[in-house]
């Protein structure tokens, strides 16, 4: 017996491209098409163009996991999410859902911009498929969780879009289907709405409810998503542990700034160049996921065109938000392992120890000068890489604040003479 | 591999309370109408009609009064022109009243239709979003303007006090009148707003129509004035029945003849080829719209 929430067998769907701009055209158009040529010989070979945005797609996934859809722009997330959700039909295949279905596919569906935010959540609540009685008992919890206050009954039209926002994933958020789809909608909101809602849809998936996640967030895809779909061109590339399914995707895009390879084009004109960056892990994986009981390190491939002496490399290692979190440059190294290279590759590492930067995403900037009486800048690649540190290890986990994830050493000592 | 579809088998108590089973694909045309669906959709269809009463009376500051000022203004304008020929309206009757008499329905006919038509596309943004019956968007469309009606309604049972006309029994009736109103409106708006959703002309061609059928239907004569031998063919346009009736049901006159069914069969006729054609075309809608 199985015990699947969602079953999709060889689901496809196919877009038109031709006669979906002839659709929107006018009617007389049409009337007149069909009246020149009322077999429709010639529109059929002119006008239609077939895009299969998703071709004999199948999986199954067992009740209470969430799992994560990876896949390049365009390849076919959404209109899985759209056939999964009902909006859109399949053009053959089917899908099977076990259990009450909610969609999340934008914030704020159905707000109404003279509406106040009070009459919006009503609104919202039932275009999303709960109940009056529900959206009632569950009002306050969703204004609380939106922190809009007092503006609860002004016009959502005067609201500032981070307040719509909160507002709309707050209803959103009190959804309680028993399996959800949902469609990057983190994307939006500032950092710490964001952690927010990560954190809420953390709770959702301990709650035994299955959820569907399409993202580009690497990140909140390991972390809250532990099987992955990978679909590309409209075929399932992978289906399987994130653990697995992750990497295997970002090897195959190393251009992306989240994948822990960054590819630089090459300038001819430079007297040296950083060419590519790879964020590797303790045990030589690239990825831009990793721990902090593991050493990162960041490995730069630096192409030099004639001797610099007093080369230099510069990184900072930054938070999303711009703090520089730890800085440090060749010069650290006595002595500067950069300084008059041969010419050629070479490759250029720098360790960041294990346990030293708290859990989180980080950036790393990076930046090539000399140092010889005349300081100027070689290579500014700027912003390159970025990778996610998760704790597993201590007790806290992810839920560390603060810069580091240093585990002090703590001691008790009994007070001698005490007690008597 | 077998897929369990009968949730009955479930031995794990959790699972008694999701027996619900969704299968998608690549559905029948002629499947059923799914207004059991609509059904279980109600609160939903409520909530929209909510929402537009609220929104367009918002920031007005006569609110609902302008709901009246339509028809009364309508009235106002036939009265002083067409109104003073002889025979437009039938005789016994003040003709502001046998006029307003006729507004009121066909208001409610025309706001319906309009705003049923243009309903889709309006909704593009959560159609394109989110999964519910489609069907509840041209349906809701239409509720918001029975409470408009309701209002002029007030006006007209002020008027017939003025003018001394009181209803018989046969006023029982203007419920069925008006329902029958608000069924003819939905099968031709229905038509309409699955057809905007790929050819958008129907929004032109939609106000045309409402201003040339207003003409075609006695809501400033009688229907009287159309010969004998052409009744029947008067009567293919459901709103001839539905403003007799209406008028016959507020202050009596002449009962409605059988030529009233033709006008019910016609009104039937749209709704349901419209139901169909909708059904048929839904699955798209998402796609094209």
């Amino acid at each position: 017996m199985t015990d699947n929430a969602v079953i999709v067998q060889g689901l496809s769907k196919k877009y038109q491209l031709g006669v979906l701009r002839a659709a929107h055209g006018r009617l007389g158009e049409t009337l007149w098409a069909a009246l020149t040529d009322p077999l429709g010989r010639k529109r059929g070979e002119q006008e239609t163009e077939d895009f299969w945005a998703l071709r004999d797609v199948s999986f199954e996934v067992p009740r209470g996991s969430v799992v994560g859809v990876v896949g390049p722009n365009g390849a076919g997330k959404s209109t899985l999410l759209k056939i999964l959700s009902r909006i859109t039909e399949p053009t053959s295949g089917r899908a099977e859902l076990h259990g009450r279905v909610g969609a999340l596919l934008e914030v704020g569906t159905g707000f109404h911009p003279e509406l106040s935010g009070r009459e919006n959540v009503l609104l919202s609540g039932a275009i999303l498929g709960m109940k009056r009685a529900e959206i009632l008992r569950k009002f306050d919890e969703i204004v609380a969780f939106a922190d809009i206050g007092q503006f609860i009954d002004t016009p959502v039209k005067r609201y500032s879009s981070g307040m719509k926002v909160r507002l709309g994933f707050a209803v959103a958020a009190h959804l309680e289907p028993e399996v959800l789809f949902i469609d990057e909608v983190l994307a939006v909101g500032d950092l710490a709405f964001q952690e927010k809602c990560l954190g809420k849809m953390g709770e959702v998936a301990k709650d035994g409810r299955t959820v569907i996640f399409v993202s580009h967030n690497m990140g909140a895809i390991t972390t809250l998503c532990p099987m992955s779909l990978w679909l590309q061109g409209g075929k399932v590339m992978g289906f399987g542990a994130s653990s697995e399914i992750v990497p295997q995707y970002v090897r195959a895009f190393g251009r992306d700034m989240t994948t822990g390879e960054v590819v630089i084009e090459a300038d001819g004109r430079r007297e040296a160049q950083i060419s590519r960056v790879r964020i590797l892990s303790s045990d030589g994986e690239v990825t831009p996921v990793g721990e902090c009981s593991n050493s990162t390190t960041i490995e730069m491939l630096l192409d030099v065109r004639r001797h610099l002496p007093g080369l230099y490399a510069y990184m900072e290692v930054r938070r999303p938000d711009g703090t520089v979190v730890l800085m440090s440059d060749s010069l650290d190294t006595t002595p500067n392992p950069l300084d008059d290279l041969p010419v050629g590759m070479n490759v250029i590492t720098s360790t960041i120890p294990s346990r030293t930067l708290a859990p989180g995403k980080y950036d790393v900037y990076i930046s090539l000068a000399c140092h010889t009486g005349r300081d100027f800048d070689v290579h500014v690649p700027g912003i390159v890489a970025s990778f996610r540190l998760h704790d597993y290890q201590s007790s806290r986990g992810d839920a560390r604040p603060g810069f580091f994830s240093t585990l002090l050493q703590w001691q008790a000592t009994e007070l001698s003479g005490g007690g008597k | 591999m077998v897929v369990s579809d009968s949730p009955q088998e479930a031995t794990d108590p959790r699972q008694e309370l999701d027996r619900t089973v969704v299968i998608i694909g690549a559905r029948n045309p002629w499947r059923d109408l799914g207004l059991s669906e609509l059904w279980s959709h109600r609160e939903l269809m409520f909530f929209f009609v909510w929402r537009d009463l609220k929104v367009r009376y918002r920031q007005t500051v006569f609110g609902a009064l302008w709901a009246v000022m339509q028809p009364v203004l309508l009235m106002l304008v036939f009265t002083m022109s067409v109104g003073r020929l002889p025979g437009v309206g039938p005789a016994g009757v003040p003709y502001p009243l046998f006029a307003f008499a006729g507004l009121v329905p066909w208001t409610l006919f025309g706001s319906s239709l309009g705003a049923a038509s243009n309903s889709l596309v309006n909704a593009e943004g959560i159609i394109t979003k989110v999964y519910f019956p489609r069907l509840l968007v041209p349906i809701s469309a239409c509720g918001s303007y029975i409470v408009d009606f309701c209002v002029s309604m007030v006006v007209l049972a002020l008027m017939m006090l003025y003018f001394g006309v009181t209803p018989s029994l046969a006023v029982v009736w203007l419920p069925l009148f008006t329902i029958f109103a608000l069924v003819t409106a939905l099968g031709v708006g229905i038509w309409l707003a699955a057809i905007n959703v790929r050819y958008r002309d129907v929004k032109y061609v939609t106000a045309f129509m409402i201003q040339a059928w207003m003409f075609a239907s006695p809501v400033i004569y009688t229907s009287s004035l159309i010969p004998k031998e052409w009744q029947w063919l008067y009567a293919l346009n459901p709103m001839t029945g539905v403003l007799n009736g209406f008028r016959w049901a507020l202050m009596g006159g002449p009962m409605p003849d059988q030529t009233i069914l033709v006008s019910v069969a016609a009104s039937l006729l749209v709704l349901a080829t419209s139901l169909v054609y909708f059904r048929r075309t839904e699955q798209t809608f998402a796609d094209v719209i």
